[in-house]
């Protein structure tokens, strides 16, 4: 690496002087671009949520379904996870011994299983009150919005495995720290996301 | 369990009548038999292509130089491969319907209404997402890398992941013809005709998965370019000395990024509602039909213009090149290209004017749809202007070129027509609409991609193609277009509906004997494409062009060899000035040893891209016909390639500076050695790729 430090808007990769110049921040950029059309995806879900609100034809509603006790430890849950994801990143990036990295990697892994494990009762509970998707346009909307969130926290919670299992295959090489910044950016958009969903599924719904 | 269960855990919802062959043996009707030797001709002709590939001993060097390759030009050459072959599928099967309506004036015609309804469902899903969708990936693959002095795309692996998920569908949509049925519900899909109320069977589901399958792998292609055009271009190679192909390419780029995901959400949102009893598109239990309506063209008007963009950047090139001219009003070309990018998110609801919207909504998407017509105007003049005493030359892409501004414009016109939205309402659902929508897009884009694959040809393989075929070929689809769509307008204002399988008024009857005598010179006009390839294959001795420079042309993807070393350029070029190349032959600066060489690294071949591409084909065929294993194995198969992929380190190899500096040298020494050629030996095999300066009282 030429300079000290990358141009990308997250954590510089001090240190990583094997990458190529520009490498680290074609990847991110390539990646910002995904999330944008990630974004987009959920936007449009938003929307078909929003036309559905109404469209319960008898089925259980908002009212009677959403816990917001619930969800608000959901949020709690799944906000705190980018706190440690974040102080994993500064790990990363400070500590040579990779054990802040991992430790902290594993507490992001064990809160967003958490946070899953709290969302799937939810559902479990709803389908034990008969609001499942097939009974309305609301109930159909809601569970394709909420449970694609949950299908990327899945897959972030995949991804985290994965990438513990490579810290200790590759240690933290330059491919190594470009895949946990890349792997930040998700996990960081999926609590945006989901702040959209407490507002806009849960507030809306219990309060509104 | 019974045997039954077992039946079905194994193959699922198949069975004998799923194979057109059974159902035409039960059922000898002349449109089984059609349908049988549809399914027929790829069967045999998968099966010719296993035999000629082992008799040739083409398969290790079908997947070890091929499939595997991460190279963006032979990846670029693939996808034009792949829409030659959906091509040829889908123009048959026009030329089939149109037979068909000629032939069904108060008769019966040859094909049963549902397989006409098959028909134009799967020609117009293939002629979208399995024709122009690869062939423009194809050119904007082969070509931006070159012109923005690059040495491969952003992301190589991701290139070939799309690519492969791309193959996969459209092998499922060819899959289609011989295992089972495809959809009845046209290319747009529309439910609540779609859902299973209504198409229990397996049609609608090839088509969700197939576009599926294309839909992810064209929003991975769009974030690869994208990133290429941002961060991967030379030094010097600002965003405004860019050849206005790469803007148009950026410009689609972009479209792809945020217009694919609403389809990817409408087909997924279709699936739930097909496979899980959802209710977002029925007609019962809330279901609303509008959102999905409303889905599809916030992606599909866009779309039109990922089509159409790549192809105004071939005519801007290739009207240059062949006018020995700057581009005229550069700036203006780019402003146009990015103002239509804009304006194409804003003009979905022109596609259902009639579906009860108000007239002050309906006014509003009319006028901002006339509103795009402004920057395709500006763009007309421009090329009109490059041409003005330029030194004109009407090789075959410049013919398609011209056909196209002439043609184009008519069919524009008709645009705005139906933009306006009481217009609409009268021809709406009309075949006027189909005439409207052939007459852009064909001129609009497959001219423009024919030309673009006439223009680099020689640049990709070392040789031209036959002129004299080509022109033959620009003929018939010239010939062949208005005689195929100028009488749809005059049906469709007589109140001819589309998609109609039989007729009851006599009046129609000349005129789509007409339109069908236009197909079948349509599929001559294909033909004689082939013919050209196999022509210049066979004399390609005498039409070599090993300098590179075929055509006296302006961007830096002539300056290197033809075909090009597989790292591109052998030092990365650095860049002053719009039209890169012709800048530097003015100044006598071209074909210049470099002082120095250094080591290049590429990217080694990978099997991920068909791995993920095979398995993602084989989960969507599970999916169609609920063959539950083969589903959740095709899925965890692709996944797990991406992952065990991560963990490779070893994915690059070095090419040594002492062999690109050897190639380089006998490369330049033939350019030295061979004689240049003024530009009325163009098209004579005395064009060995190397231009003679253009005399400076033409130039300046």
């Amino acid at each position: 690496m030429s300079g000290p430090q990358l141009k990308h808007v997250g954590l510089n990769l001090t240190g990583s002087d094997e990458l190529e110049p520009g490498e680290a921040a074609l990847g991110l950029y390539g990646f910002w671009i995904f999330l944008m059309s990630d974004a987009v995806l959920f936007a449009l879900l938003f929307a078909v949520y929003g036309t559905q609100l109404s469209a319960t034809v008898g089925a259980p509603g908002p009212e009677a379904e959403f816990k917001l006790g619930s969800a608000f430890l959901e949020t709690l849950i799944l906000l705190t996870s980018s706190l440690t994801f974040g102080l994993s990143a500064i790990a990363m990036k400070y500590d040579r011994t990779r054990t802040g990295l991992v430790v902290w990697l594993c507490v992001t892994l064990a809160l967003g299983l958490a946070f899953l494990g709290f969302e799937i009762h939810d559902f479990v509970a709803m389908f034990r009150d008969g609001a499942t998707p097939d009974r309305s346009g609301f109930l159909s909307a809601f569970f394709a919005l909420v449970p694609t969130h949950g299908l990327h926290v899945t897959a972030g919670c995949l991804w985290i495995a994965v990438m513990l299992v490579q810290i200790a295959v590759h240690g933290t090489d330059p491919r190594v720290k470009l895949d946990v910044l890349k792997l930040g950016l998700f996990w960081h958009f999926l609590d945006i996301v989901w702040i959209a969903i407490f507002s806009v599924v849960y507030l809306q719904g219990t309060l509104g | 369990m019974t045997d039954a269960a077992i039946r079905y855990a194994l193959f699922g919802r198949l069975d004998a009548k799923a194979f057109p062959f059974v159902r035409a043996w039960e059922n000898p009707n002349l449109s089984e038999i059609i349908g049988a030797a549809a399914g027929a001709m790829v069967v045999i002709g998968a099966v010719a292509l296993v035999v000629v590939l082992t008799w040739k001993r083409w398969w290790r060097p079908l997947f070890l130089d091929w499939l595997t390759s991460l190279d963006h030009k032979k990846i670029g050459i693939m996808y034009v491969v792949i829409a030659g072959v959906m091509l040829s599928r889908a123009l048959i099967e026009a030329v089939l319907m149109r037979a068909q309506q000629s032939l069904a004036v108060n008769a019966p015609g040859i094909v049963a209404p549902e397989h006409f309804a098959q028909l134009f469902s799967t020609h117009g899903t293939i002629m979208i997402f399995f024709m122009a969708m690869p062939f423009l990936t194809g050119l904007i693959n082969y070509v931006v890398p070159l012109q923005i002095g690059a040495r491969d795309v952003a992301f190589p692996l991701l290139n070939s992941i799309s690519l492969m998920l791309t193959a996969g569908g459209a092998g499922l949509v060819m899959i289609s013809l011989a295992v089972g049925e495809f959809s009845t519900g046209g290319w747009s899909g529309y439910p609540p005709y779609t859902e299973t109320a209504f198409q229990p069977g397996v049609g609608p589901d090839y088509w969700i998965w197939a576009i599926t399958l294309s839909s992810l792998g064209t929003t991975l292609s769009g974030l690869n370019f994208a990133a290429t055009i941002y961060k991967k271009r030379c030094p010097g190679m600002h965003l405004t000395r860019m050849p206005l192909f790469c803007w148009t390419a950026l410009c689609t780029s972009i479209l792809m990024i945020f217009a694919m995901p609403p389809l990817t959400l409408a087909t997924a949102l279709l699936a739930l509602d097909r496979y899980l009893g959802f209710h977002f598109f029925t007609n019962d239990l809330g279901g609303n039909m509008m959102n999905y309506v409303n889905l599809f063209w916030l992606f599909g008007h866009p779309e039109v213009y990922i089509l159409i963009l790549p192809a105004f950047g071939v005519y801007s090139e290739v009207i240059s090149a062949f006018s020995s001219k700057e581009l005229y009003g550069y700036k203006s070309l780019v402003i146009a290209t990015m103002a239509i990018g804009v304006l194409s998110f804003t003009v979905w609801l022109h596609h259902f004017f009639t579906m009860g919207q108000s007239a002050n909504v309906n006014a509003f998407f009319g006028v901002a749809t006339m509103t795009i017509a402004v920057p395709t105007g500006v763009k007309v003049y421009d090329w009109i202007w490059t041409m003005f005493r330029g030194e004109l030359r009407f090789t075959p892409p410049m013919l398609f070129s011209v056909a196209f501004i002439m043609t184009f414009v008519l069919g524009g016109i008709t645009g705005v027509m139906l933009a306006i939205p009481p217009i609409d309402f009268v021809v709406h659902n009309t075949v006027f609409l189909v005439a409207h929508f052939h007459n852009v897009l064909i001129p609009g884009l497959l001219y423009g991609m024919i030309a673009g694959y006439q223009y680099w040809f020689p640049k990709a393989f070392g040789f031209r193609l036959s002129e004299g075929w080509g022109k033959i070929s620009f003929v018939c689809w010239v010939v062949g277009f208005y005689l195929a769509f100028m009488p749809l307008y005059v049906l469709g204002l007589g109140g001819m509906a589309r998609r109609s399988q039989a007729l009851f008024d006599p009046d129609y009857e000349p005129w789509l004997i007409v339109a069908v005598v236009g197909a079948f010179i349509l599929l001559a006009a294909l033909a004689t494409l082939f013919v050209q390839l196999w022509v210049s294959i066979r004399d390609r001795e005498h039409n070599r062009v090993p300098v590179g420079d075929p055509w006296d042309a302006r961007g830096l993807e002539w300056s290197i060899p033809a075909p090009p070393p597989e790292y591109n350029f052998a030092t990365i070029p650095r860049v002053y000035h719009l039209d890169a190349f012709y800048w530097r032959k003015a100044r006598g600066d071209a074909y210049k040893f470099a002082d120095s060489y250094a080591d290049i690294v590429i990217p080694k071949n990978s099997w991920v891209g068909p791995i993920v591409g095979g398995a993602g084909a084989a989960c969507a065929f599970g999916l169609v016909w609920h063959i539950w294993w083969l589903t959740i194995l095709g899925f965890a198969t692709a996944w797990l390639a991406v992952i065990a992929r991560s963990f490779v380190r070893d994915t690059h190899r070095t090419i040594r500076a002492a062999e690109v500096e050897s190639t380089e040298r006998r490369w330049l020494a033939l350019a030295a050695a061979t004689r240049p050629i003024p530009r009325r030996l163009e098209e004579s095999s005395a064009n060995l790729g190397l231009a003679e300066p253009f005399p400076p009282e033409v130039t300046a």
